[in-house]
């Protein structure tokens, strides 16, 4: 009746045997589940892994749902990059050719997970920029008003945001750990030193922002050298500062009301390393009589607000960049990316409404103007 | 000409299947990997992954036209009902997966307004319009499909096991070697 070949005649197995090569089967099945269970982190709770630093904002600035999990307060702004051409011969991305006009969208923000925050209460202010470059490649960086980043791994920014947990008798954190925290970690000292003195400023269009992580510019020859890049505003401040107004969002006012008046300008500079300039750690400026290259000027001529302009939708990626430009050994800036993404993923699984594998959400905070 | 059907799969159909079957247990292992590092880790584990699954989207048209243009050879006529039903629903949803999880990447990387970096300079053009939801879903159903293939791949592994070490009916030796 089958066509199927007889098949050749095989010993039987005794039930001893058939137990063993079924157990063999079953140890195989275990050992791949397991190495894969592991590889994903969940054998391992100890493991510094995106979804735990994420964890940590929510937990210090409670749930916002649809709002970055940190800088979560900005606003969206639109612009221009024009290029002089004096970084073209650093760095063969099409952003720095001569004369080239890049499309720019931007986010001013300040620092913290609480996207209601007064604009007075912290002295840091960021801006993020997306360049999206006519070959379809992107350069993504997030810069900050500070000229160093307190911590140098994801480990210690990891402990740094545990010790800086608000404790629930005063909803602020408990100095005693912050000291502990600060003591353990001496690279500290050169934010701490900054930080002492830094007062909020009035304005996000008089600050200078600073990309704090090295990279590596790699021109058409294939040679490489490392950089940091800032953005120099052409705007000053008042001098010995000007009185915070009383409105809790005041930034955003007064770039709408700068902006009224025509486009804000800052200068791209690129600092060139000299040879032995650490590039894998971001709580070390590099000494002064750097090179600084005048890369050329971001115009941002718009604005709007973050929940319906257009960086809303975008992860500003600290390692989305274009040929030309290269990530450098900061281990800081895989960490940013990586809990930057899972940051997006959070963020935008709320708006649509659907559950982000892995995160059990604690209770959305209130939001006080709803 | 003989009118016998095939009792092993031919030689491309073997040599795709284990190297699609070491690409893909990479990839998995790969995707769980980098989404749980902050290291260095991350970074280049996200540049295998992305060229690593246009290459499975390419191996796996391939695969599916050399099945359909050979065929495959008929499980052993003893096998009972239920798992000759599972084992082709198990080799059905391994094809749907195998395209699915390449697509679902590329789409979700488009609906994110990520640039999809092949290698270096070589970018994919957008597959889908950037929208935010679309992304939540598509990022969503990246990783539950994705232990849906590795459970899948799983009970095909033990499947095989079982129908070398226990069964020996010619079904394992159908995939693993040429003509006996």
């Amino acid at each position: 009746m089958s066509d199927q070949p007889t098949p050749p005649p095989k010993p039987i197995l005794s039930p001893f045997q058939t137990a063993s090569r079924l157990g063999v089967i079953l140890v195989v099945i275990a050992l791949l589940g397991g190495a894969f269970a592991y590889t994903g982190g969940w054998l391992d709770p100890q493991r510094l892994t995106p979804t735990r630093i994420v964890d940590s904002f929510e937990q210090a600035s409670g749930r916002h749902p649809g709002f970055r999990r940190n800088h979560a307060k900005g606003v969206c702004v639109v612009g221009l990059f024009v290029s002089t051409g004096a970084a073209a011969k650093f760095s063969s991305a099409e952003v720095f050719a001569p004369g080239r006009r890049t499309p720019v969208v931007g986010r001013f923000a300040i620092p913290g997970g609480n996207p209601y925050a007064p604009d007075g209460g912290v002295p840091i202010r960021s801006l993020a920029l997306r360049f999206n470059q006519l070959n379809g490649q992107q350069w993504r960086t997030g810069m900050n008003s500070m000229p160093v980043f307190p911590v140098a791994t994801p480990q210690a920014f990891y402990e740094q945001l545990q010790a800086s947990q608000p404790v629930a008798a005063t909803g602020k954190p408990d100095p005693e750990r912050m000291k502990a925290f600060f003591a353990a970690h001496p690279e500290t000292a050169p934010f701490l030193q900054w930080v002492k003195s830094a007062k909020p400023s009035a304005s996000f269009a008089t600050e200078a922002y600073n990309g704090l992580n090295a990279f590596f510019l790699v021109n058409d020859a294939g040679q490489r050298q490392a950089v940091r890049w800032g953005l120099v505003p052409e705007e000053t401040a008042q001098p010995g500062g000007q009185p915070l107004p009383a409105d809790p969002d005041f930034l955003a006012q007064d770039l709408a009301q700068r902006l009224a008046h025509g486009p804000l300008r800052w200068h791209l500079t690129l600092i060139l390393a000299n040879p032995g300039d650490p590039t894998n750690d971001a709580t070390k400026q590099w000494p002064a009589g750097r090179t600084v290259v005048d890369a050329g000027t971001l115009l941002l001529q718009s604005t709007e607000p973050q929940d319906s302009g257009p960086c809303r939708d975008i992860n500003y990626d600290p390692l989305v960049l274009p040929t030309g430009i290269l990530p450098s050994d900061d281990p800081l800036l895989a960490a940013r990316s990586a809990v930057y993404a899972t940051s997006y993923e959070r963020r935008t699984s709320e708006e649509a409404g659907v559950s982000a594998a892995g995160h059990t959400a604690p209770p959305a905070a209130k939001d006080p103007r709803s | 000409m003989s009118t016998t059907p095939a009792t092993n799969f031919s030689l491309p159909a073997r040599v795709l299947h284990w190297t699609m079957a070491v690409l893909i247990l990479a990839m998995l292992f790969i995707g769980v990997g980098m989404v749980a590092s902050i290291s260095e880790r991350h970074e280049w584990l996200v540049q295998i992954h992305k060229p690593l699954g246009i290459a499975l989207l390419v191996l796996v048209v391939l695969r599916l036209f050399i099945r359909l243009k050979r065929g495959a050879p008929p499980l052993p006529a003893d096998l009972p009902g239920i798992q000759r039903r599972l084992a082709h629903l198990s080799h059905l949803a391994l094809y749907l997966l195998m395209f699915l999880m390449p697509l679902i990447g590329w789409s979700m990387l488009s609906a994110g307004g990520y640039p999809v970096i092949l290698y270096g300079p070589v970018l994919l053009p957008p597959i889908v319009p950037e929208n935010p939801l679309l992304f939540a879903i598509l990022r969503q159903a990246h990783t539950y499909l994705a232990f849906l293939l590795f459970l899948t791949i799983l009970g095909h592994l033990g499947a095989a096991l079982y129908h070398g070490l226990i069964r020996r009916d010619g079904v394992f030796s159908s995939m693993a070697r040429g003509k006996p």
